[in-house]
């Protein structure tokens, strides 16, 4: 298969973490070509009104969310699209949407014996900061990357 | 032949435009692209048109990418017509089903210009 995905993390949790972050990674690498930064210092978490999420479901339940601002998922979009940002703000939702869905994918296909158990829903995005999540989890992992300067917060909820 | 028209199926407009994008940077003589947001409306765009090529999501509402290709692989129009998988599903298990199911190719998201030549290129054979 393809290079990008052929590295397989043992099934353990704590490889969770760095593999989740390097799913990320890899998807702006290779489909954004923008690399992003792990900062040095966790930034402010401020005016992310975007949250895209993928449920999971099999032998890992949960869900995965991607949350930013507006003014990055419509340079998202635009680099996906290659057109410029103006342009591509309509196209904003359907390109976190699916970005969180190639993470979530990059990831269980990292973990060894779940590409197979592990089923994935359509992407679903939110607009607005204003709400709660009630998801009753029982593991949450959470990292703060930088896309361009600002922040980008991956999150997986587990269950079980 | 290098006037290939190739059906693009995803239900993400963007990522209709990136493997478009993908295809054309790789040089593989796409003349014409059709784009369809799932299996049904695809299943259409083959009767409707000569089609040379497909590149299919798996996941998608109303008729997903492996039940496409089943029913594609029934079509005397489609005969020949090659599809390659391009998915974030990228388990052995869903390898081998698309591939049971008829697909030629396998490509996992998020993947690069050269990775889509990789692949499809061989599922060409004289066509480009």
């Amino acid at each position: 298969m393809t290079p990008a995905n052929s590295t397989v993390a043992p099934i353990g949790r704590e490889c969770w973490l760095p593999t989740l972050q390097l799913a990320l990674q890899e998807v702006f690498d290779l489909m954004l070509a923008c690399p992003l930064e792990i900062p040095a210092v966790p930034p402010p978490i401020e005016g992310l009104d975007i949250t895209s999420m993928v449920g999971l479901a099999g032998q890992l339940c949960g869900i995965l969310t991607v949350r930013c601002s507006s003014k990055s998922a419509a340079r998202m979009a635009s680099r996906m699209l290659g057109t410029p940002t103006e342009k591509a703000g309509n196209q904003m939702w359907d390109a976190v949407g699916e970005i969180c869905n190639m993470v979530a994918g990059n990831f269980k296909n990292k973990i060894n014996g779940l590409g197979d158990g592990c089923m994935l829903s359509v992407p679903t995005v939110i607009t607005g900061a204003d709400y709660n999540l009630h998801s009753m989890v029982n593991l949450e992992i959470q990292t703060v990357l930088l896309f361009e300067g600002e922040p980008l917060v991956l999150s997986l909820e587990v269950h079980g | 032949m290098d006037n290939l028209c190739t059906l693009i199926v995803d239900d993400s407009s963007v990522m209709r435009k990136i493997v478009e994008r993908s295809l054309r940077q790789a040089g593989l003589g796409i003349s014409q692209v059709l784009e369809a947001g799932n299996g049904a409306e695809a299943l259409t765009a083959v009767e409707q048109n000569k089609v040379d090529l497909i590149l299919c999501d798996i996941n998608m509402p109303v008729m997903d990418g492996l039940e496409f290709v089943k029913q594609l692989s029934t079509m005397e129009k489609a005969k020949g017509v090659p599809v390659v998988m391009i998915t974030t599903e990228g388990s052995e298990g869903h390898v081998v089903q698309a591939l049971s199911a008829g697909a030629r190719g396998y490509i996992r998201k998020p993947f690069t210009a050269d990775q889509v030549k990789e692949h499809v290129l061989p599922v060409l054979g004289g066509k480009q």
